[in-house]
């Protein structure tokens, strides 16, 4: 069975809380909040304003550039502000509040429950569908689909990568996606086939999900040009570089986007928000996401409207655990923890929610560095990170640069196999944003 | 509004920890450490004894009051490991206070004066070792000749090692000495002379093997060290001996696969990356046999390995191979 193959590590995959859990629709909220950053890129511009009402799928917000997203109403009713307000990290923003009323939904959005098979649209209309859907890599990065659609002139997307991996633990969103909207799934893969012109799809499911590599399987048996691959059991191997080695062994360079091999890859969430946008004109208004840990009474995977907070979802699966001592949005690997619950909203870039007990919790002391090597063992990209963090304790930014602090894509594992429980990322993450706005303002200066 | 946990990501950890991977060193020496008692008696038992506990008792009280540090570090169980090692490069019958001072200069010179465990370049186990060699050649190089069971402390009877009649054996091209060498397979068990730990290879390789499975060292260092003594012995055997046959003791002989296994791989002293540990090995299984063809002294391993030391930080600039790098 194929798998990464640079470093990587084993965490507990902690999947069972969750696990095939039916999706079970979350009631809508009283007032919406609809921040206007939901993805990667420029802030989204309002296109609406106070007292205006609003249906289910109406634009309230254009991208604000190329890479930036749509955002359409997940909710029905009268805007009541559009204003400041500060995500559960604290950082600040735009958001539009809406009083919802009723559930009435733009005339323009099939709302009937059978499949649609068929698309006759051509490349460029699947594309502007997109966009106007508003759809962002729902994986994690937030990235703006269309943009990935689009390759850049003179290169040519050869292979589509559906990344059904999950390889973050305890979520379980995708998986069970997978297990109930396979179908929807499958003709999604075919849409961006089209709009890619490509000939060939793989699907990369890690092999924890068994009867997800089997459903998919079977409905992929009858399509041609679309294979499900098992992928060992590897964080992170649902990083999309990871994920293009794993499947096609071939490696990203430094610095560049997948398109270089060849490839272009989109989660099956995404996939799932591409078959509604372009085969029944629903924009992307909610996800599912997945609550979870050791201690929560109902843990589970819960479809969601954008900008309901997130504490009513969290009340559906039994409240707050009584010893939480962390709330992270996204999984353990690379998701945040975050300072309070209260007015957070769900939106695009929350996967899930996991409660860590507070034994948990705490970091614990670091001790000195033994050098093991270990961290350089585990390394997804081939890095130092032992000398990275160094170096960036010392500010020796050239030196960060030398020794491709800007290849660290984030995901943990350096910390995760630290004996020394070393904060490996504390001193990388500061490195790579100083070292890349030293290179910004190389660039500007030419 | 309830205020929670933030910290960075990750939020998991593997759940390793210094004081494991020690702990699984220590397991490994064991085999090793019961063949010990077996042939050399109360001997290894007191002298691993008083050296582990002075290198834990020099280690807290530097730390302690020297250094004036708020968390003591003994409880990693690296102090414990110095001093097991220490005694495994010791003749069993040593004087206690020679084991004293070894410990002392193991873990003070060696170790402390550096900043503690992470800092040292040096192993310090081989620092103390190489110490007392230098300062008490004779006790150092006299070793009880294994018996069986023994109780007490057993004489010191001879200073010839395989070792010794190999090199003479080279040098003179006289091969009527390898009647007095030990046969192979008493060599590969260890009924043979030597320091307390370093005398049965069988044992030594099985907790190597161990630590390797564990993911506690890679095979980088030790298959790099063997394989060069190897090549090296074969491109070196004397006439009137069968290459396999000198191949053989030289693997098996000396403090060998004790360095190979335990003291090249120790994580503080050795190369980060996988090219670098290789590098690092033929260095030291080079250097070990240039040793113990030409050198002064009949075996070479401390000396090899403390040099290899030396170089770590200039075999760190071997970089891993990066994700998405074309190889050369």
């Amino acid at each position: 069975m194929k798998t990464f193959r640079i470093g990587g590590v084993h965490p507990q995959d902690n999947k069972q809380f969750s696990a095939h859990q039916p999706i079970v629709e979350c009631p809508l909220p009283k007032q919406a909040i609809i921040p206007l950053v939901q993805h990667i890129g420029a802030p989204a511009q309002a296109v609406v304003k106070e007292g205006d009402k609003v249906k289910v799928g109406d634009l309230l917000a254009k991208a604000g550039g190329f890479v930036s997203a749509n955002i359409s109403s997940p909710v029905s009713g009268t805007i009541t502000k559009i204003g400041d307000w500060t995500d559960a990290w604290g950082a600040p923003g735009q958001a539009i509040y809406i009083d919802v009323e009723g559930d009435v939904w733009s005339s323009d959005i099939n709302r009937k429950p059978e499949l649609e098979h068929q698309c006759t649209l051509d490349s460029k209309a699947i594309i502007d569908k997109i966009s106007a859907a508003g759809i962002v890599g729902l994986g994690g990065a937030c990235f703006p689909t269309h943009v990935k659609l689009m390759p850049p002139p003179g290169k040519t997307a050869e292979v589509l990568i559906i990344n059904g991996v999950e390889c973050e633990p305890y979520l379980t969103c995708d998986h069970q996606l997978m297990m109930e909207h396979g179908e929807e799934i499958i003709i999604g893969i075919e849409i961006l086939k089209k709009a890619l012109n490509v000939q060939r799809a793989i699907i990369g499911i890690e092999n924890n999900k068994k009867d997800a590599i089997e459903h998919m399987s079977r409905l992929a048996q009858s399509k041609l040009g679309i294979e499900v691959m098992p992928l060992q059991l590897k964080y992170p191997q649902g990083g999309e570089k990871q994920l293009i080695d794993a499947c096609i062994g071939r490696q990203v360079p430094s610095g560049a986007l997948p398109i270089e091999v060849g490839a272009v890859v989109d989660n099956v969430a995404t996939v799932f928000a591409v078959y509604e946008a372009v085969q029944k004109n629903k924009p992307l208004i909610s996800r599912v996401i997945t609550i979870t840990g050791k201690n929560v009474s109902k843990p589970g995977n819960y479809l969601v409207r954008f900008g309901t907070p997130i504490e009513e979802v969290i009340a559906l699966a039994g409240g707050v655990p009584v010893d939480t001592g962390k709330v992270i949005g996204g999984g353990p690997m690379m998701g945040r923890a975050m300072d309070h619950i209260e007015n957070m909203p769900a939106n695009k870039r929350l996967s899930g929610l996991l409660f860590l007990p507070e034994a948990e919790s705490i970091r614990p002391e670091q001790d000195n560095c033994i050098r093991c090597g270990k961290c350089v063992q585990a390394c997804p990209m081939g890095l130092e990170p032992y000398l990275l963090q160094r170096l960036g304790e010392l500010e020796m930014w050239e030196e960060c640069e030398k020794h491709d602090v800007m290849d660290c894509i984030d995901c943990g594992c350096c910390v995760f196999t630290c004996p020394a429980h070393r904060r490996l990322l504390d001193g990388i993450r500061p490195a790579k944003a100083k070292v890349g706005a030293l290179i910004r303002e190389r660039n500007a200066k030419k | 509004m309830k205020n929670f946990i933030v910290a960075p990501a990750p939020h998991a950890h593997s759940g390793d920890s210094v004081r494991r991977n020690m702990l699984l060193v220590i397991l490994a020496l064991l085999p090793a450490y019961i063949v010990s008692v077996v042939e050399f008696g109360w001997g290894a038992l007191i002298t691993a004894a008083i050296s582990v506990a002075a290198c834990v008792l020099t280690e807290w009280l530097i730390s302690r009051y020297l250094l004036k540090e708020q968390r003591q570090t003994i409880g990693d169980l690296s102090a414990v490991l110095t001093g097991l090692l220490l005694a495994f490069n010791l003749p069993s019958n040593i004087d206690w206070w020679i084991v004293l001072i070894g410990a002392i200069v193991a873990i003070g010179v060696g170790k402390m004066s550096f900043g503690g465990l992470g800092q040292n370049p040096f192993n310090p186990a081989l620092v103390g070792r190489v110490f007392l060699l230098i300062s008490f050649p004779v006790q150092m190089t006299t070793w009880p000749v294994a018996k069986g069971f023994a109780t007490g402390y057993l004489d010191a009877e001879t200073g010839a090692t395989p070792l010794y009649y190999l090199k003479h054996i080279v040098k003179s091209g006289d091969t009527g000495f390898v009647d007095q060498l030990p046969s192979l397979w008493d060599s590969f068990l260890g009924v043979m002379g030597g320091s307390l730990g370093e005398v049965c290879a069988l044992a030594l390789i099985v907790g190597g093997i161990f630590l390797i499975c564990m993911r506690v060292i890679t095979w980088h260092i030790p298959v790099a060290i063997l394989a060069t003594v190897a090549l090296f012995s074969w491109i070196a055997t004397p006439a009137g001996m069968e290459p396999q046959v000198f191949i053989g003791y030289q693997l098996l002989s000396g403090g060998l696969m004790l360095g190979a296994f335990f003291m090249a791989t120790d994580y503080v002293t050795s190369p980060m990356t996988a090219w670098g540990k290789i590098i690092f090995g033929v260095g030291i299984g080079f250097i070990m046999m240039v040793i113990r063809t030409w050198g002064a002294y009949p075996e070479g391993m401390s000396f090899a390995i403390l040099i290899m030391n030396a170089c770590v930080p200039l075999l760190n600039k071997f970089r891993p191979q990066r994700f998405g790098e074309k190889k050369k």
